[in-house]
């Protein structure tokens, strides 16, 4: 049976979806201050990393690394809120590409496992 | 803590410091420039030990697989033991003409002493001999021998000063490079292009718009030169007679202030690009100048639907002084 990965379509999906993921996010003012960085390309990225691990594809994201990588985004303001909304965007990408729905809901139950992290409530950060 | 060992010293790398900076503290710096990853002065060889891949971003391969790799950049967890790389980097390059492009803008060509791969847009570093560097872009396509750099003027300016005031033809400099992925791609000869930039961020839309038509280019090229002033669009000439020459390519100017007139916009340089084209969706975009312009354009462009692997960016990062050395 393939792996979740697998059945987006692995690289290219990510590849696919990142461009999309990236431009919702700038183009929604209600988050686009954690999104706004003067390097585009290492922003993209970091967009292509978190994606490939929703995806269930071979990240080496630890729950440590989410806290820390987000940190200086709770001081600006980072909540619940904010995760929502790009977990919505999340879906609304996949659904532009055409996935089926049952796939983006266990994508969306990853990018779920980790708002803990995400938002430092799992104390793991040092 | 990782250990640095350089030129005969130690150094304990602090938390929150690059290798350039432990460098610098330790009194052993290499050059540098910029510090912010863009013009490589401060390239480093690791003999021994793993350079952190971000800091090897933007380095060509054929160094990057050796160990190369940007000190401003760098913080690595583990030990290194560095040098400055070989020789075979640097080219000495004469200075075979020197005159003013406008009043403040120089054209200085150079001519390698040895053969110098390189794809016109992409920049080089210029070394003095007795110390400062500073990149420029090529505006010059390879065949053309000697090297086409655009130099602006600043006042008190290290290298443009010296320059404009007392370098002369038949002196030499060192060059380093080519960097960059700012030039024209020939593999998509019908694409669309959008060559926009400010200042002599012209240089490499220059060269990246004689190479485009020197290999055939079929799409449309629109060329978007933003200055402040009308003085500051000192490439009028050259890219209207390429216009008028070739009925593929349009060249449009944008100012900060002055009156509009024909084929002249008054606005800032990413409302003008949008204006222009408005999705560029599947356009192959080089936008190169002013670090803010190129962010705020770059960011346009994305938004109105172009793809992030087709917007290609050099922003023309300002030297930086060293903390404490300033």
């Amino acid at each position: 049976m393939p792996t979740l990965y697998e059945s987006l379509g692995g690289q290219a999906a990510v590849d696919a979806a990142v461009d999309i993921f990236y431009r919702k996010m700038l183009a929604d003012e209600r988050v686009a201050r954690f999104f706004e960085a003067v390097d585009m390309d290492r922003q993209a990225a970091k967009q292509k990393a978190f994606l490939t691990m929703v995806f269930g594809g071979p990240a080496n994201y630890t729950g440590k690394d989410m806290t820390r990588a987000h940190s200086h985004l709770l001081r600006d303001g980072l909540n619940d809120t904010h995760v929502d909304i790009v977990i919505a965007h999340l879906g609304a990408t996949l659904g532009e590409l055409g996935v089926a729905q049952g796939l983006i809901a266990q994508v969306a139950a990853i990018a779920e496992s980790v708002r803990d992290d995400i938002l430092g409530r799992r104390g793991a950060g040092a | 803590m990782a250990e640095l060992r350089y030129r005969g010293t130690v150094v304990q790398r602090g938390e929150d410091e690059t290798v350039l900076d432990a460098l610098e503290r330790a009194g052993v710096a290499p050059p540098s420039s910029c510090r912010a990853g863009a013009c490589q002065s401060c390239l480093l060889r690791a003999r021994a030990g793993t350079p952190p891949a971000d800091a090897q971003r933007g380095v060509r391969e054929s160094l990057r697989l050796r160990g190369y790799f940007l000190a401003c950049r760098a913080r690595p967890d583990g030990d290194l033991e560095l040098d400055d790389g070989d020789e075979d980097r640097q080219v000495e390059a004469e200075i075979v003409e020197l005159g003013h492009l406008s009043d403040d803008v120089l054209g200085v060509r150079l001519m390698p002493r040895r053969a110098f791969e390189h794809r016109a847009g992409q920049y080089v570093t210029l070394r003095r001999h007795d110390g400062p560097s500073r990149s420029y872009s090529i505006a010059s396509l390879p065949e053309a021998g000697a090297l086409e750099l655009h130099v602006r003027v600043v006042p008190g300016g290290a290298m443009s000063g010296w320059l404009a005031h007392t370098a002369r033809v038949g002196d030499t400099v060192s060059l380093q490079g080519p960097a960059g992925d700012c030039f024209y791609l020939q593999d998509r000869p019908t694409q669309d292009l959008l060559l926009a930039g400010t200042g002599t961020g012209a240089a490499p839309l220059l060269g990246i718009l004689r190479d485009a038509l020197r290999h055939g280019h079929r799409g449309q090229v629109v060329v978007v030169h933003g200055a402040r002033t009308h003085a500051g669009l000192y490439l009028e000439q050259a890219f209207s007679s390429l216009a008028r020459a070739h009925a593929n390519v349009r060249y449009h100017r944008a100012v900060l202030a002055g009156e509009p007139s024909d084929g002249v916009t008054v606005g800032p340089l990413d409302a003008v690009l949008s204006d222009l084209v408005p999705v560029p969706k599947d356009w192959g975009i080089v936008l190169c100048g002013d670090p803010g312009v190129v962010h705020a354009a770059r960011r346009r462009v994305f938004l109105a639907g172009a793809a992030m692997a087709d917007i290609r960016a050099d922003a023309f990062v300002p030297t930086a002084a060293a903390p404490g050395l300033a």
